[in-house]
């Protein structure tokens, strides 16, 4: 007997349960499918939307200006309510073959199993200071803008008192206004473009609304401090006038990236390529998105696609 | 007076151009739908906004519980509103949408939960 046959099999395995994972799902059990597997590997459906505890979310979905939580909780309200939907928490997939074998762990075991059809909705991960390239030493006090999201509204933890912001992107606008609220100062949002990455009303929200200055096409071009960040370097890229900036902290908002280890192991390397007919991806692994509701819509159609495939197959 | 506003409502962030005299808005121009005039009126009056923080639980399954106001308060109080936010302590499970502060600062807004959570 091949280790294939005998491994249990279900129809439809998705991976990550957040709005992209969730989506997918609810859509597909909707087009017929009775044999859904959501693999999480957080104690709580709902991802990245979980932290992001602010305004904003479900205007288009809903004609509601929801917080990411609240956003989250009508979609794990509505697969509570579904039984073809088996969702399985603290299940982290840690590989993936060719032939859709998923292995997981859960807590105290490793668990093996065949997909049908595979949707993979695992998210994205952040840039770092090392993918911006900032000279200078390498301190305590630099988070990414979604791990300081993370340790304030889910740890409780302040990062620092005296912020930096390098980026302008929307996670970056978000933190600098939630961190002065918690009381914090935040000296200043840095971006190296002329226009800020963010949506304009997130610039007016966070920024304006709190006097926080916003240097556009600067940079900072260097970080100081032994062991905990003491100032930054910024540079005027029109004229390259410097000048420095005490802070014991910096964010970086640069950007995110796709999340797709799972699927490069199993050969995949272009996303936007995939030849097999049984294998989707949606969400943010697919590529990045402004707004979950975006994220929610086009994640349905992974989900009515992935059942269409099985219908046919 | 001509003034240039970001109306906030959603994310398309239509640039308002608004003239305003005595208080009063006389033109406005660029909005793409009707929440944009309703928005500049309020923003020339009083600016509100919601507040979404989070508040420490008790004995619950979350540490943080995320919490908003019902509806937008005035601008000038986030501040303190947020010290008021730091003084309360969630020791019961809760719903989305259930009351944490009704009237919360003496305001037209209630303080809510944004997320469920029960006990650890
Ligand atoms: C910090 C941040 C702030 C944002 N703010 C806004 C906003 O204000 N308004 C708005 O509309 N949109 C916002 N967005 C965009 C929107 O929320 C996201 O695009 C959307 O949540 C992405 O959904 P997703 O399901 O693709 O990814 P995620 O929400 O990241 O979900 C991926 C899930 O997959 C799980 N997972 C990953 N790998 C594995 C594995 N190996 N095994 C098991 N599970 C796994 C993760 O734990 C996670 O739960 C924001 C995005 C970010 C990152
Ligand atoms: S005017 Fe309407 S479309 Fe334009 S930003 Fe305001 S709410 Fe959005």
């Amino acid at each position: 007997m091949t280790r294939d046959s005998r491994l249990v099999t279900r129809d439809l395995v998705i991976v990550g349960g957040g709005p992209a994972g969730m989506a997918a799902a609810v859509a597909a059990h909707e087009a017929g499918v009775n044999d859904i597997l959501l693999l999480e590997r957080d104690q709580y459906l709902g991802g990245i939307l979980n932290q992001c505890i602010h305004p904003g979310f479900g205007l288009q979905r809903f004609k509601a200006n929801l917080t990411g939580p609240e956003y989250a909780d009508r979609f794990i309200k509505k697969i509570e309510e579904i039984r073809d939907i088996e969702v399985s928490l603290r299940s982290f997939v840690v590989s993936l073959t060719k032939d859709k074998i998923i292995t997981y762990l859960k807590p105290g075991k490793l668990e093996e199993i065949k997909a049908k059809a595979l949707i993979m909705a695992t998210g994205c991960r952040e840039r770092t200071r090392e993918m911006i390239h900032t000279a200078g030493t390498r301190p305590a006090g630099i988070y990414t803008a979604g791990l300081a999201q993370k340790m304030i509204n889910i740890e409780g933890l302040l990062p620092g008192l005296e912020i930096v912001v390098i980026g302008s992107g929307d996670i970056g606008l978000i933190m600098a206004r939630r961190l002065t609220l918690e009381g914090a100062k935040v000296k200043a949002v840095i971006e190296l473009q002329k226009e800020s990455r963010g949506l304009v009303r997130n610039v007016v929200l966070c920024l304006t609304d709190f006097s926080i200055p916003l240097y556009l096409h600067h940079r900072v071009a260097r970080i100081y401090g032994r062991d905990r960040v003491e100032k930054v370097l910024v540079e005027n890229l029109e004229t390259h006038e410097t000048f420095e900036l005490a802070c014991d902290t910096v964010l970086v908002s640069a950007g995110l990236i796709p999340e797709n280890e799972l699927l490069e192991m199993a050969g995949v390397s272009d996303v936007s390529k995939i030849t097999s007919p049984d294998i989707f991806v949606c969400g943010n692994s697919y590529k990045i998105y402004d707004l979950a509701d975006s994220v929610t819509r086009d994640s349905e159609k992974t989900g009515q696609a992935a059942a269409e495939y099985l219908r046919r197959s | 007076m001509k003034r240039k506003l970001t109306c906030i409502e959603c994310p398309i962030g239509c640039q308002l151009e608004i003239d305003v005299e005595g208080g009063h808005i006389i033109s406005l121009t660029g909005n793409k739908c009707e929440k944009g005039p309703a928005y500049a009126r309020q923003e020339i009056a009083a600016p509100m906004r919601v507040l979404s923080s989070t508040v420490l639980a008790r004995g619950l399954e979350l540490k943080m519980v995320p919490v908003r106001t019902s509806r937008p308060i005035p601008k000038a109080k986030l501040l303190e509103a947020m010290t008021e936010i730091k003084k309360i302590r969630l020791d019961r499970p809760v719903k989305v949408g259930d009351i944490i502060a009704k009237a919360f600062l003496g305001l037209d807004a209630d303080l809510i939960a944004s997320r469920e959570v029960s006990r650890a």
